[in-house]
């Protein structure tokens, strides 16, 4: 047995010193087959002996790996992680890493975030003084991952700068630092000595907030079954018109929230119904056609449809509600977009499920608020709740 | 070249497949029983004290390390979001990094803050590593770290999600890995081709919130191993290979604790606990009993030695008789806990959320509490025991406690 273990390791070996160069398929087939992948292991096959081709490729297929990131979907993306993984650490141990083309990659903004995030960190592998050079430059980066980092380190900076009684350089500094932040926890770090500082600071603009709304409801929810009602404004959107609702006749009111965080309580808006569904909708001005994140909050069941088409749907109640808790890829047109989101209360009588409540901004992949250019959120407290509705 | 291959394959044929009994390769180990072999284990611990080793972690997590061979793996997220997946291979012998890989989340990262997206435990064939998030990634790799295929689950099934997150565990049952994912919004169970992340058949669930993990129930031959599938419904048996249904529990079970196997009894956390006994080679079980009172808090029961045990939400050990659920004896734990009881060497170790291991010793009229010793760290983790080694980690350490070589 001892015998044949040896062979068959001579044999592996053998194997293992690389593909058969005359049948061998080049990079970009082998990368072709691996961003092949889709939904429910569709693609597997061709791709699975893609990633053991290309993990044995060399090192200097580690930039057109980084680049087949912009053609990937998010699935394929993670094929081509492993697969970069595999290669780079292997080179990383053999001392041929080459930090230069890796950190070229990362200074090119227009490469793909996550590849850029993927190809900086095995470049600190090799070279870390690159985070002093590069991260000073990404506060404003596409990807979430730069900001933080060059947020946090503009934080400690004017944090420090504060302690040392440079009140002027320290609020500049975190002004700048705000600029970047798309985190809660840093945004909070950031805004509260600024405001201990006496500075103004519109968070409903900063996170991008859709804070004006109309609102009509209650609708019917007993045992939940409303949640697949097709209730009249999601049919028409007529302002003017009333509706039998779950008791009485109901019609649209304005309500623009005044909190912070953009939280439209439901419960207090209307009253703490149960067994009830509010329609909220919304109109949003965008200068351009352009791919946004509809990020909600909500502990809530609730459908979303943007100009007329459900963007999604979820029947979960009370299992907690967070800023940022889904986020919704959406396509915006140019000019007049028209939110709608129906949101579902249950029937649960303990303390804890009583909230009827939900936040939503409208952002970039990163986090960063992308406004409405028809109506500005800081307006919350004028009163002046009809801009965002004229013209309908 | 074609004779080439044809040499190499006929030669991996005849390889033996290099099995280490002493693995410990998913949830509450190979069997899913939390049950070790009798290698003495260390029975106190402290800083300078049967600590073989202790790294750093890249992440947080409270999915458990498991053991294939001489190597230890674990899960991490890291990142504001959660979004960054890590699985970790460290050298059972000295815990040196062997090798890490990460990937992004495709799937919902929030969770409940207690937990993480790494919550639930990898599982492996012993040749792969499974490793499943809270965001419903799927990672499989060779134990080298080599990618072999990547599932987004929640990009199948876009609500099969919890905004408190998910924990739980796959397992490998025969060729397929078996998962649940379920959810008040979506929930489904999937049983995929180990060897190519396909789906084998995929199974609509009861649609309410659920963490518990699947459990195995071994059949005379491997092909008749089962698949248990816990809900708030009561629990299902399934033909792994295909999904098909072979028997239903329909009573009801918890959605935390889940269920644990002792040869062919099955006792379900299903109104207290109910005892079901399959007969060899049947999949038609009988109600054995059922203990109103035997109430298991968030860990999962465990039969050791002849007796069923279990921690109460109190913090309670108690000790029961499995063939007729009468109670033998109890003893106060400091609680409270979110991992499992695990067994070996005639002890059993609890570990509480503040980090604290407690050990009782069996075989008496009564468990004997012989230790209480603090890691300082919070621990929600079910620890793995493997050849007298505990391996347990928190958010930020990795742990093997072993007595001195």
């Amino acid at each position: 047995m001892k015998h044949l273990f040896y062979a068959t390791m001579v044999a592996v070996g053998l194997a293992l010193t690389g593909p058969d160069t005359a049948d061998a398929a080049t990079s970009v087939e082998l990368i072709r087959r691996i961003q092949g992948v889709g939904n429910e292991g569709a693609g597997h096959g061709p791709a699975i002996s893609a990633v053991k081709e290309l993990s044995q490729a060399p090192v200097t297929t580690l930039p057109e790996i980084l680049r087949a990131f912009d053609t990937a979907s998010p699935l394929a993306a993670n094929w081509l992680c492993g697969t970069f993984e595999t290669i780079a650490d292997r080179a990383l141990k053999q001392k041929q890493l080459d930090g230069r083309t890796l950190e070229a990659f990362v200074v090119e903004r227009k490469n793909n975030a996550v590849a850029r995030r993927l190809a900086y960190e095995w470049l600190l592998k090799v070279d870390p003084t690159a985070a002093d050079r590069l991260i000073p430059g990404m506060l404003q980066d596409a990807s979430a991952e730069f900001r933080r980092d060059a947020v946090a380190r503009l934080l400690t900076a004017g944090t420090k700068q504060l302690e040392d009684g440079a009140k002027e350089d320290g609020a500049k500094t975190l002004k700048q630092a705000l600029l970047g932040a798309v985190d809660d926890d840093q945004v909070k770090a950031i805004v509260k000595p600024l405001r201990d500082l006496g500075e103004t600071i519109d968070l409903q603009k900063h996170f991008g907030f859709v804070t004006h709304w109309k609102l009509i409801g209650p609708f019917d929810n007993t045992a939940t079954k409303g949640f697949d009602v097709a209730y009249p404004p999601e049919k028409e959107l007529k302002f003017d018109a009333k509706y039998r609702g779950k008791d009485d006749e109901v019609a649209w009111t304005e309500f623009a929230t005044d909190d912070e965080y953009g939280t439209v309580n439901l419960a207090k808006a209307l009253a703490p119904h149960k067994g009830a569904i509010t329609y909220a909708t919304a109109e949003f001005q965008s200068p351009a056609a352009q791919s946004v994140e509809i990020r909600l909050g909500t502990p809530n069941a609730w459908k979303l449809w943007i100009n007329g088409e459900l963007a999604f749907a979820r029947d979960e109640y009370h299992r907690g509600a967070s800023l940022d808790q889904y986020k919704v890829p959406v396509k915006l047109q140019a000019g007049r977009n028209v939110l709608l989101l129906k949101v579902c209360q249950n029937e649960q009588t303990e303390e804890w499920a009583q909230d009827w409540k939900y936040q939503l901004r409208v952002c970039t992949k990163s986090g960063s608020a992308v406004l409405s250019t028809g109506v500005t959120t800081s307006q919350r407290n004028t009163g002046d709740v009809r801009v965002a509705r004229e013209g309908r | 070249m074609q004779r080439f291959i044809q040499t190499l394959g006929l030669a991996v044929v005849l390889v033996p497949t290099l099995v280490f009994a002493a693995d410990w390769r998913q949830f509450r180990g190979n069997d899913t029983t939390a049950v070790g072999d009798d290698t003495p284990i260390p029975t106190e611990w402290s800083a300078d004290k049967n600590v073989a080793w202790k790294v750093p972690l890249t992440g947080r997590g409270l999915s458990c390390p498991i053991i294939i061979g001489d190597r230890v793996f674990v899960t991490c997220c890291s990142g504001y979001r959660q979004d960054r997946l890590h699985v970790i291979c460290f050298a059972a012998k000295d815990g040196k990094t062997l090798w890490e890989r990460q990937f992004w989340a495709t799937g919902r990262t929030g969770s409940h803050p207690k937990m993480s997206n790494a919550s639930s435990t990898p599982a492996s064939d012993g040749k792969h590593i499974f490793a499943l998030f809270s965001s419903n990634d799927l990672v499989c790799l060779d134990l080298d770290g080599n990618l072999e295929w990547f599932r987004g689950l929640m990009v199948d099934f876009p609500n099969a999600s919890n905004s408190l997150g998910m924990s739980s565990s796959p397992i490998v049952v025969g060729d397929t890995l078996v998962t649940q994912i379920e959810n008040d919004s979506q929930s489904l169970a999937v049983g995929i081709d180990v060897a190519t992340g396909e789906s084998r058949w995929t199974k609509e669930r009861p649609k309410r919130a659920n963490w518990t993990s699947p459990a195995v129930l071994r059949g005379t031959k491997s092909a008749d191993d089962l698949a248990l599938l816990q809900s708030s419904a009561g629990m299902t048996a399934v033909n792994p290979r295909t999904g098909a249904v072979v028997f239903n529990y329909d009573n009801g079970a918890s959605t935390i604790p889940s269920s644990t196997v002792n040869g062919r009894t099955v006792f379900i956390p299903s109104r207290g606990i109910t005892a079901l006994q399959f007969a060899e080679g049947s999949a038609n079980p009988e109600i054995l009993w059922r203990g109103e009172r035997l109430n298991p808090g968030t860990g999962t029961p465990i039969v050791y030695q002849d007796s069923l045990y279990f921690v109460n939400n109190a913090g309670v050990l108690f000790c029961a008789d499995p063939k007729n659920g009468d109670i033998k004896w109890q003893v106060r734990l400091e609680g409270p806990f979110s991992s499992s009881l695990v067994a070996a060497a005639g002890h059993l170790v609890a570990f509480n959320e503040k980090g604290v291991g407690q050990v009782v010793k069996l075989g008496g009229e009564k468990g004997e509490i012989v230790s209480k010793n603090d890691l300082g760290e919070t621990i929600l983790c079910t620890p793995a025991i493997v050849d007298g080694a505990i391996y347990v980690r928190s958010d930020e350490h990795l742990w093997k406690l072993a007595l001195p070589q």
